[in-house]
């Protein structure tokens, strides 16, 4: 991508263009060429939304939840964006995403903007393309950034690396009290909602969750907070609204949203260096005339060996690159904001 | 337009309240590897517009079945102008009796697909026009 192109559409996500703010998601999506340079350049925007996890079982409610979480939102002045992640199918690589259903009153609100996304390959409930996709909201200074996870499991729990604040949602008829204590997504909630409350059975998930709290050893972050919502009746939705700017303030003056954000940067620097290392180690392998699969078969190699040769071929390519991180530091008219150099210090 | 997966809006336009149509080739686009949004039901052309725009589709398939094509269509291609997304593919499926057909091809709907159609028409014209 050309510079003149770029400083147009970080100037488009600034001003939050729809089509502009559009764009640059699919670019990062697809981690298309120029992707990385448009993040780099929106880097010091960035920083400024709370960001919000809306996690639990399918079905349980988190669009419907998120819908009226957004109305409720718009109604206190509060501009918000959505990221809505469904699953991909592994099989064809495509998806059907359908958590727009649920939001269908937000889309002529020109304070919200919602994306769709599959979740390409990630694993975690997530897409890779949220840490990018975060980024543009911010930098379209939306006030809240609303991630709504994949219907997870027991085990999809990459959202406690990316928000400030996580909603796990719980709904009645689901299991019996030992599901509430074993690991995984019961864990990671600073709220816990029991929704769909006008159903049967949702006291008593309420109560078994407050035993389960109340047999948790006790930790350095505030107990999580239990709470009951019916989102298709719209009950329930203003008290979790307060609970979760009140997370936010108290996370704050603890010191918790520092460990949170830095816990977030660490987790996108991770995913660059992951997906970095993945293509070039296809790249080397799939090299045309490439014979190790042959010395392995022969015994004249190992596994071990071959990803040690292969580091080190990266490692001297990257050292003989054009630039690296301390020239690009120092070279002039890079903005790098306060923001930047509280998560260096962290490091 | 994105380089990478196909993005595809299955849109309900107007008072119509049967989706079984859009939900098949909702379900064979996306085992045809595309990446399919449904809007879900009664959208108001303004919806669909815009929902296309946030999610930079390359396709918006319209079903329509209430018999008001001639008045939602153009107002949808409209709005699309104005979003300055007119380079997006409007194709549209449902009951549209064949007269009507030359009109909304006139007006920028891509291709009309009449009830007997196969999933895989669709998805063949989709590949043929985004070229991925």
């Amino acid at each position: 991508m050309r510079t003149a192109e770029r400083d147009k559409m970080v100037e488009d996500i600034r001003a939050a263009r729809p089509a502009g703010l559009a764009r640059a998601i699919s670019l990062i999506e697809d981690e298309a060429e120029g992707a990385g340079g448009l993040l780099e350049a929106l880097h010091p925007h960035t920083g400024g939304a709370h960001v919000v996890g809306i996690t639990g079982p399918p079905g349980s409610g988190k669009s419907t939840l998120t819908d009226r979480i957004v109305k409720h939102l718009r109604a206190r002045g509060s501009t918000v964006g959505v990221i809505a992640v469904d699953p991909t199918s592994p099989f064809s690589g495509g998806a059907l995403l359908g958590d727009r259903t649920r939001m269908a009153d937000l889309a002529t609100d020109k304070g919200v903007f919602i994306r769709s996304m599959g979740t390409r390959g990630s694993l975690g409930g997530l897409s890779r393309a949220v840490y990018g996709t975060i980024k543009v909201l911010e930098a379209a200074e939306k006030d809240y950034v609303i991630v709504e996870t994949v219907g997870v499991g027991q085990s999809e729990v990459d959202i406690a690396r990316v928000a400030d604040t996580v909603v796990v949602v719980f709904v009645p008829g689901l299991g019996d009290d030992v599901q509430a204590i074993k690991a995984g997504i019961t864990e990671i909630g600073d709220l816990l909602v029991v929704n769909k409350a006008d159903l049967p059975g949702a006291s008593r998930i309420e109560s078994t969750l407050e035993s389960t709290l109340n047999l948790a050893p006790p930790r350095v972050e505030p107990a999580p907070k239990i709470l009951t919502t019916s989102a298709e009746r719209d009950e329930g939705v203003v008290d979790l609204i307060d609970m979760i700017v009140e997370h936010l303030a108290l996370a704050k003056t603890t010191g918790l949203l520092a460990c949170r954000r830095r816990m977030r940067a660490k987790a996108e620097i991770t995913a660059i260096l992951t997906r970095d290392i993945a293509k070039r180690t296809e790249i080397s392998l799939s090299e045309p005339g490439a014979d190790w699969y042959e010395r392995l078969q022969d015994g004249r190699t190992t596994p071990g060996a071959l990803a040690a040769t292969i580091w080190r071929k990266l490692v001297i390519e990257e050292y003989e690159g054009v630039e690296d991180e301390n020239s690009r530091e120092a070279s002039p008219g890079d903005r790098r904001g306060e923001h930047r150099r509280s998560h260096e210090d962290l490091l | 337009m994105s380089e990478g997966r196909i993005r595809v809006l299955i849109a309900k336009p107007g008072l119509d309240g049967h989706d079984r149509g859009a939900k098949v080739l909702a379900r064979a686009m996306r085992d045809a590897g595309f990446e399919v949004i449904y809007s879900g039901l009664r959208q108001t052309p303004e919806q669909i517009v815009s929902a296309a725009v946030q999610e930079d589709v390359d396709v918006i398939g319209l079903s329509i079945l209430s018999g008001a094509h001639n008045h939602l269509f153009p107002r949808i291609l409209e709005l699309l102008e104005e979003a300055d997304a007119e380079d997006i593919l409007v194709i549209a499926g449902g009951v549209i009796p064949e007269e009507d057909i030359a009109g909304l091809e006139d007006l920028g709907v891509s291709r009309v697909f009449t009830p007997g159609t196969s999933t895989s028409d669709a998805i063949d014209f989709i590949r043929e026009r985004i070229g991925a």
